[in-house]
């Protein structure tokens, strides 16, 4: 995995979200949240529970409508499209909680991330099934019967299926073992590697700041911090706050 | 188990022996029926072919209601009435053709004309119900478009009559579906038969399309998860639209299936119809596609052997007058005991 800590410095950001504010009824849950993302790199979104992470994720992908603020996506502005358009753009969603069709197959599942694309999608099947070999023996298996691990691994591999350029992922790890939690994280490099940015929520702050390339960490909707991933693992503030440390 | 009310168990207890009694009586009465010989053979035969007959209809019709429940997790009670115009436009459609002297010279043309027609408005009145009456009430309260559709109901209900007038019309005969036929050693009228053969091949075709197309499966992932199928690409008002106009074309096909059993139409004929398949929906387990289709003919055949069966042992004259009173008790019945239905939400659109 290259890990250079330069952010995309001088090219223009492929995702950039500006003075975002999102409210759910009168709750304020994004307070003015500015971020980039630079075409190919892996970027982390990290804070506590409530903090406004998947609100932002849901805010990207057209979701939960931003009040106010202004999402740019390669340039063009998105923030007023429906979450059915902001696919078509490129930008695919793995949902926090997986939240897989669980009375579907896992290759209905698939075709279900495809739905956008009306081309032949035989070899990102195969593609997805390459990268989570477990998939491919289960592909008849309604996914509601599989376990966590493989419920993250589809539902990746189903947002994978839109050919996204970016790849938001909330929470790819929440409630799985270390060992498949290690596995995911992997994956995630391996997505990236092969030309995917990714813009990754995560609670388990250590493993996603060892996977990005730069960070941002999130508290009670507002930006606090934004750093190359490697200063932010050695920040005080954050060692205290979020990795555990006393 | 329908003890979720541990802290009420008097009221179950109450429920169990209310629903005993009813059961044993039932069980009784078919039991004289059956000991005193009152009906012949043939007749059991002629009334369970004419309960899968009509219970086809409820079928079609209850496929409307659970499809939409699937999606919105909201009953479209003005679904009678979509089922009503169905079957208003096929009276018009076929008296037309009558006049026009087409239903003499090409029945078969004429037939499929008027259930093309029927079809269609009926599947109008339901995109107009779902853009006007459902839409800009998404996301409201839930009890908010139930009162909207019963309004929609009555809309639609005294339209018909205002246009129509309240008078029972009758329906011109198809000549082509006179006489009956035999399946092996079951017989039946031909309507009867063409009533069954159409609901089954409809139900079967839809059952593919939900199965097997882009966009049943959209309609599948939109009653999973609304938010997550706009993230895959899915357009969520245009698939409840399109579960809208599918549960329309239902119902314009049992619309004119109805009238060629009945033989006649009026503005007030998608009351009974629409609640009854709306209680098959419920028996089959609302939400679930193939539970509608078994509780519409188990609704249709209760309804058609019912009354005779359970009735007739204890002397009770013209039982059939009854027949509503058995639909509605099942109802009951399955509410109090089995409140998810035959099947429950497993499987389904």
């Amino acid at each position: 995995m290259t890990r250079t800590d330069t952010p995309a410095a001088g090219a223009q950001p492929l995702l950039e979200l500006t003075d975002l504010h999102v409210y759910y009824g009168n709750i304020e849950a994004l307070k003015g949240v500015s971020l980039t993302v630079g075409r190919g790199e892996v970027v982390t979104l990290i804070g506590s529970n409530g903090a406004g992470k998947s609100t932002t994720l849901r805010a990207i992908s057209g979701t939960h409508k931003p009040r106010s603020g202004t999402i740019k996506f390669e340039g063009r502005e998105i923030q007023h499209l429906p979450a059915h358009e902001v696919v078509t753009f490129g930008i695919a969603h793995s949902p926090e909680g997986r939240k897989v069709f669980s009375r579907m197959t896992v290759f209905e599942n698939l075709q279900m991330g495809a739905f956008s694309r009306r081309e032949k999608i035989d070899d990102d099947i195969t593609r997805v099934f390459d990268l989570f070999p477990r998939l491919r023996e289960r592909r008849s298996q309604k996914a509601g019967t599989m376990s966590g691990g493989e419920q993250q691994m589809l539902a990746m591999g189903r947002a994978l299926m839109a050919h996204p350029t970016i790849l938001l992922l909330d929470e790819p790890s929440m409630g799985l073992s270390p060992i498949l939690t290690e596995q995911i994280f992997k994956i995630i490099a391996e997505i990236n590697e092969q030309g995917t940015t990714v813009l990754l929520v995560e609670q388990n702050a250590l493993m996603a700041l060892h996977a990005a390339h730069r960070g941002y960490v999130i508290q009670t909707g507002k930006i606090l911090l934004a750093d190359t991933a490697a200063n932010l693992a050695a920040n005080e503030q954050v060692r205290q706050a979020y990795l555990g440390e006393i | 188990m329908p003890v979720r009310r541990s802290r009420l168990n008097f009221v179950n207890l109450f429920l169990w022996v209310l629903g005993g009694s009813i059961l044993a009586l039932a069980a009784f009465g078919a039991f004289l029926t059956i000991q005193q010989g009152r009906l012949s053979g043939d007749q059991w035969q002629t009334l369970i072919v004419a309960g899968i007959a009509l219970g086809s209809v409820y079928a079609l019709l209850a496929l409307g209601y659970t499809l939409v429940y699937g999606i919105l997790f909201m009953i479209n009670f003005a679904h009678g009435e979509v089922f009503m115009w169905g079957a208003f436009t096929a009276y018009f459609a076929a008296t037309a053709l009558n006049n026009a002297g087409m239903m003499a010279s090409n029945p078969i043309l004429a037939f499929v004309l008027v259930l093309a027609t029927a079809m269609l408005v009926s599947m109008l009145v339901a995109v107009m119900l779902e853009r006007i009456a459902y839409r800009p009430l998404r996301g409201a309260p839930r009890l908010v478009p139930l009162i909207t559709a019963i309004g929609a109901s009555l809309t639609l209900q005294y339209t018909a009559r205002g246009f129509y007038g309240s008078g029972v019309r009758a329906y011109p005969d198809f000549t082509l579906f006179d006489g009956s036929i035999a399946l092996g050693p079951v017989g039946m009228t031909v309507k009867q038969f063409v009533v069954i053969a159409s609901a089954i091949t409809i139900m079967v075709l839809l059952y593919l399309f939900i199965n097997n197309t882009r966009t049943g499966r959209a309609m599948r992932a939109v009653s999973e998860d609304k938010d997550v199928a706009a993230m895959m690409g899915i357009n969520v008002d245009r698939i409840i639209v399109t579960t809208f106009a599918i549960g329309g074309l239902l119902a314009g096909a049992a619309g004119i299936l109805y009238t060629l059993l009945f033989n006649q139409v009026h503005f007030f004929m998608g009351f009974l119809p629409g609640i009854k398949a709306f209680t098959a929906a419920v028996l089959g387990g609302i939400g679930n596609v193939i539970g509608a289709a078994l509780g519409g003919l188990t609704l249709g055949i209760l309804e058609s052997l019912g009354p005779n069966l359970l009735l007739t042992g204890y002397g009770i004259p013209a039982p059939n007058q009854l027949k509503d009173v058995i639909a509605f008790s099942v109802l009951v019945l399955v509410l109090i005991f089995r409140p998810a239905g035959f099947l429950g939400r497993k499987e389904n659109v």
